[in-house]
């Protein structure tokens, strides 16, 4: 696959404070990349060194091919950035934002015209496009800026937390918007703090803490690779003694929480067979069977609490 | 086109332009030390009881307007933009820094001229025939460049509160108003006078005008054309060279 993105020891110093350390990473062409860490990690950073806003104090950033610092033109042509904060001009109406970055992503005007029609029409936005986005709500903002980000068609979109602080429909029409994006070939290299988000619509997530990359995979790896005990619940048709159940082949240890056990295991397979010859041979019938893997925050929040200095 | 090209780059400087039309013009701080701030110290210099010819008075308000509108808009949309984080949004777009700077500078050249040729007209309407069209046009282009670039460069240090840029702004531009010639005619200035007035842009364009109004000049024509241009060069490199230095720590 091409590589349309490419942090090479990234470095970024404000005062004594090192905010990006030595960040690498690739990001593969149609790739959903998901960036996650904890406040002040060098999340924001790393985004505004990529996209040329801040220049990094070492190392090197590419994005489709071009060096963001030596070729910043070029390579700003090619992708769309959604900031954190909204940015949209607000003594502008949502149309005239639309035609302004037509226009410095030069496109002609007929062509502006007619995506900036379908994307505000997309962000359900069309009705309200002469009216000025200082009236706007903070989703209409960010589905605004959205909009903003993908007239020129871009082949990469960077979004620092898109969705934070969105109601919920505002949050499934711009989540929605990406995943079409996405089939449609963009490479989305997305900033957030919402585990469920990265963990739905990402590829990989790069987690970062203390301006380090500690992790770069698939969320299923990172998950299943923070934890080798594996986790079973289960609950019976009556009660049965905990002690019988931490006699069982492969069950390390036993929990009860509510009516039901948690078993941490060895193996799920082999303890799933013992669970079931148990309730067979105890004459017990199973209410209850689930298999607990650990969550992208179970990740998360181990990767960013254990792995630092 | 490659986006990268000198065209390119002009088209999104208009760009850039349009947008500071459509939201600076009207701000209450460009309207007051643009439009208000000349026409109250003129009336001041006015009423103050000099008996003074229209064909003096009136270059000098020319002068005056262009400078103070010329220098009002361009100072207040970096930290404007930089508070409001939409120079972020240009940062993250393919335009370079230079294209932005000349946007901005284009839009308060225009501001500039505009505000300006209202005053040609009123001195015109109260009987004052302007001798050299041409040349009064040249001036105004050129004046309006130089005072555009000089209020770009007095946006430089980087701070996002406008109101501590204009403050900084008024600190040059009325001793720059004092000793340009605009109060009291070149030719009875002290040497020292005429010496601190030569390195003032406004004195040669105080100069062009009157010359375009009254046949009466100082410097010759050539002379006063010729610095103007200069120091629009001058002031446009430096102001876009230490833009591309401070905009990161704007950012």
């Amino acid at each position: 696959m091409t590589e349309v993105i490419s942090a090479q020891d990234l470095v970024k110093t404000f005062g004594r404070n090192r905010a990006v350390d030595g960040v690498s990473f690739t990001v593969s062409e149609g790739e959903i990349f998901g960036f996650l860490g904890p406040n002040g990690a060098g999340k924001t950073t790393t985004t505004r060194m990529l996209t040329g806003v801040i220049p990094p104090d070492a190392g090197t950033a590419t994005v489709l091919g071009h060096d963001i610092r030596k070729k910043p033109v070029l390579a700003k042509q090619g992708f769309g950035v959604v900031p954190e904060t909204s940015n949209a001009y607000t003594d502008l109406s949502a149309w005239q934002n639309m035609m302004l970055m037509g226009e410095l992503y030069g496109l002609p005007r007929a062509l502006a015209e007619e995506r900036s029609s379908d994307l505000l029409e997309t962000v359900g936005l069309i009705e309200k496009k002469d009216q000025k986005v200082q009236t706007f709500s903070k989703g209409m903002k960010q589905r605004l800026i959205l909009a903003m980000a993908l007239v020129h068609d871009p082949r990469v979109l960077f979004l620092d937390e898109p969705t934070g602080g969105l109601d919920v429909q505002s949050t499934q029409m711009i989540l929605s918007l990406l995943r079409n994006k996405n089939r449609e070939g963009i490479t989305i290299f997305l900033t957030t703090h919402n585990m469920e988000e990265a963990n739905r619509l990402c590829h990989r997530v790069a987690i970062i803490r203390r301006g380090k990359i500690v992790a770069i995979d698939a969320p299923e790896k990172l998950k299943m690779a923070i934890d080798r005990v594996h986790r079973i619940e289960v609950s019976f048709d009556r009660e049965v003694p905990g002690e019988d159940l931490g006699k069982v082949s492969g069950v390390t240890a036993v929990n009860r929480t509510g009516d039901k056990y948690q078993l941490d295991v060895l193996a799920r397979d082999a303890a799933i067979r013992s669970l079931v010859s148990f309730a067979v041979s105890h004459n017990l019938q199973i209410v209850t069977l689930n298999t607990l893997a650990p969550t992208l925050d179970d990740a998360f929040l181990r990767l960013t609490q254990e792995s630092g200095p | 086109m490659n986006p990268e090209s000198l065209p390119a780059q002009v088209r999104r400087a208009w760009a850039v332009a349009k947008k500071d039309i459509r939201i600076y013009y009207f701000k209450g701080p460009v309207l007051i030390f643009g439009v208000f701030m000349p026409v109250f110290l003129f009336l001041a210099f006015y009423m103050g009881g000099r008996d003074l010819p229209l064909s003096f008075l009136i270059p000098g308000l020319i002068g005056m307007t262009l400078f103070f509108s010329a220098t009002a808009v361009s100072p207040a949309i970096f930290p404007w933009e930089g508070s409001a984080k939409t120079l972020e949004r240009l940062a993250s777009c393919p335009i370079s820094i230079e294209a932005i700077v000349l946007g901005d500078m284009v839009a308060s050249a225009l501001f500039g001229i505009g505000i300006t040729l209202v005053t040609v007209l009123i001195g015109v309407g109260a009987g004052l025939p302007v001798l050299h069209v041409g040349i009064l046009l040249v001036a105004l282009l050129l004046g309006a460049c130089c005072f555009s670039a000089i209020g770009t460069l007095l946006a430089v240090p980087p701070t996002n509160v406008p109101s501590n840029i204009m403050m900084l702004s008024s600190l040059l531009k009325f001793p720059l108003v004092f000793i340009s010639g605009i109060f009291v005619p070149l030719a009875q200035m002290p040497p020292w006078g005429v010496s601190l007035a030569a390195f003032s842009p406004l004195t040669y364009f105080c100069d062009l005008t009157r010359y375009c109004f009254s046949g009466a000049n100082f410097f010759p024509v050539i002379v006063d054309i010729g610095l103007l241009a200069l120091f629009s060069v001058i002031f446009s490199a430096a102001t876009m060279y230490l833009h591309r230095r401070t905009m990161p720590r704007r950012l």
